[in-house]
């Protein structure tokens, strides 16, 4: 084989190579878009009107999520799937994004973490690799990341908005969320950054219940809810 | 201040003692992550230190064939890179082992400087033996390596069997492999002109000439580090066309008999050269 023949031959992949990237980038837009859509009826619980909202943000949450499963059944199409990683970098941040809408979606319905499994289902993908378009668990741990500052958010607007039991709720959960963190042996990688961010989350929130409780605030709600 | 951060401990003890053990499904969650994540990253580990040992590897081959230049037994010292050569093949084996039943891509960080310093090496040795650029199917297929099952899988009844196991260099790896190769065909370029040889210099200008069309073909499709290598590409380039260049000149001045005579004293005329090497 000649140099000619051989640097067209590799540039024949090249320009395959990008075809697929382009074709990608286009799915991963629409879906970025749906993505900003959920975000937006999800942000409204943070209005002191919202508070009373949650259950039906949250059915048409799910209802968007309908959408991504169709947008991601039409990115499995693009690629092969074998080569997941190869393409990772395309849809990583948006995965990220939609498991932490889906993460976010499940703690206010339950008020407790989405599984690995749970989020896979509400994104109509699979957990293993084997399987075909997976959730990776690194961007799993970034979008409960996420999650983990909206919920600091979360706590100092309940409080704002009268509701002062739920902060200290938020509280347990997160701290929960820290200890399972502190578990994992993370390497220097964008992961590890993100955590490290998480004990400012929790510092928050503390905050906040250490303001409830020095008013008695926390105990008034607690009787109140016992009533 | 002190007695804040008591409050908010204590407060915090309180709330964490009421919900937080050990055995919430939360922890319980984690501790698997926590497994997944270990398994993950102690194979990425592997792989970066048997790509290292392919890197060092391939370096002292790629030492080895520069030699070339100055011995006369040329045959021996591509033999002996081909033991060295086997060497490397067989550490690539194991990262095809560690890669069996994944996902490439996923580790393809881990072993790409070692992979592109073999192509660099094993490309240098058959251009050196060939004359020619060594294409992607045929380093390919010296990457297929034979394995025996598994003794520990099924005992009785199951007869040892083997199974092949290939390992695919990407185009992208070899593209920058073949990058990498011309710096070192520009050093035996001007060391072989200090040896008075002077066929090898235009062969390998029009060589490295084929090879830079070829990147300046492919252009900015390529991976973003080509255009980075395609600089130091037209500065190896510019180099052996120097050379050639001088010694075109210093030949036609001197008489067709005599030209014997100069090449053998070659090495003091070309000094200046090998000083901007």
């Amino acid at each position: 084989m000649s140099v000619t023949e051989m640097f067209s031959y590799i540039q024949g992949f090249l320009s395959a190579d990008q075809d697929v990237r382009e074709d990608i980038r286009k799915v991963v837009q629409t879906l970025e878009q749906t993505a900003r859509e959920i975000l937006t009826v999800l942000q409204s619980v943070h209005q002191p009107t919202g508070f009373k909202e949650i259950p039906s943000k949250c059915m048409k949450a799910r209802e968007l999520f309908h959408t991504v499963r169709t947008q991601l059944s039409e990115l499995k199409t693009k690629f092969p799937v074998e080569q997941y990683y190869r393409f990772h970098e395309h849809w990583r941040f948006v995965l990220q994004r939609l498991t932490f809408l889906a993460a976010f979606v499940v703690y206010l319905e339950s008020e407790t973490l989405v599984t690995r499994e749970e989020a896979a289902q509400i994104l109509g993908i699979e957990v293993v690799r084997e399987k075909g378009f997976h959730l990776d668990i690194e961007d799993y741990l970034a979008g409960v990341l996420i999650m983990a500052s909206e919920l600091s958010r979360l706590a100092v607007n309940s409080v704002t908005a009268g509701d002062y039991t739920r902060p200290i709720r938020i509280s347990n959960f997160i701290n929960e969320l820290d200890s399972g963190f502190r578990l994992l042996n993370l390497k220097n990688d964008p992961l590890r950054k993100r955590y490290d961010g998480l004990k400012y989350d929790v510092k928050k929130i503390e905050e906040v219940v250490y303001d409830l409780s020095i008013r008695g605030l926390a105990k008034e709600a607690e009787t109140e809810a016992n009533k | 201040m002190n007695k804040r951060e008591g409050e908010v401990s204590s407060c915090k003890k309180a709330v964490s003692d009421a919900n937080v053990n050990l055995s919430s499904p939360i922890i319980g969650a984690f501790k698997v992550f926590q497994q997944e994540l270990d398994t993950k990253h102690d194979k990425y580990e592997r792989l970066v230190k048997i790509s290292r040992d392919v890197t060092i590897e391939s370096k002292r081959t790629i030492f080895l064939l520069h030699r070339v230049t100055s011995v006369p037994d040329v045959e021996a010292i591509l033999t002996e890179a081909d033991a060295k050569l086997d060497m490397v093949r067989q550490k690539i084996g194991l990262i095809a082992d560690e890669l069996r039943g994944e996902d490439i891509y996923q580790f393809h960080r881990a072993f790409t400087p070692g992979i592109q310093e073999y192509v660099e090496a094993v490309s240098f040795q058959h251009f050196i033996r060939h004359r020619s650029l060594i294409s992607l199917e045929e380093i390919n297929a010296r990457l297929v390596f034979m394995r025996t099952e598994d003794p520990k899988a099924p005992t009785e009844a199951a007869p040892v069997g083997t199974h092949v196991l290939t390992f695919q260099v990407t185009p992208s790896d070899y593209l920058l492999g073949v990058a990498d190769l011309t710096g070192e065909l520009m050093r035996l370029c001007i060391s072989s002109v200090g040896n008075g040889d002077i066929d090898t210099p235009f062969q390998l200008s029009q060589f490295l000439r084929q090879i830079h069309d070829g990147f300046s073909y492919i252009g900015n499709t390529g991976p973003y580090e080509v255009s980075k290598k395609l600089h130091t590409l037209r500065q190896s380039l510019g180099k052996v066309e120097d050379a050639c260049y001088t010694l075109r000149v210093r030949g036609s001045e001197i008489p067709k008999h005599m030209l014997a005579d100069v090449f053998t004293s070659r090495t003091t005329i070309m000094d200046p050269e090998e000083g901007v090497v």
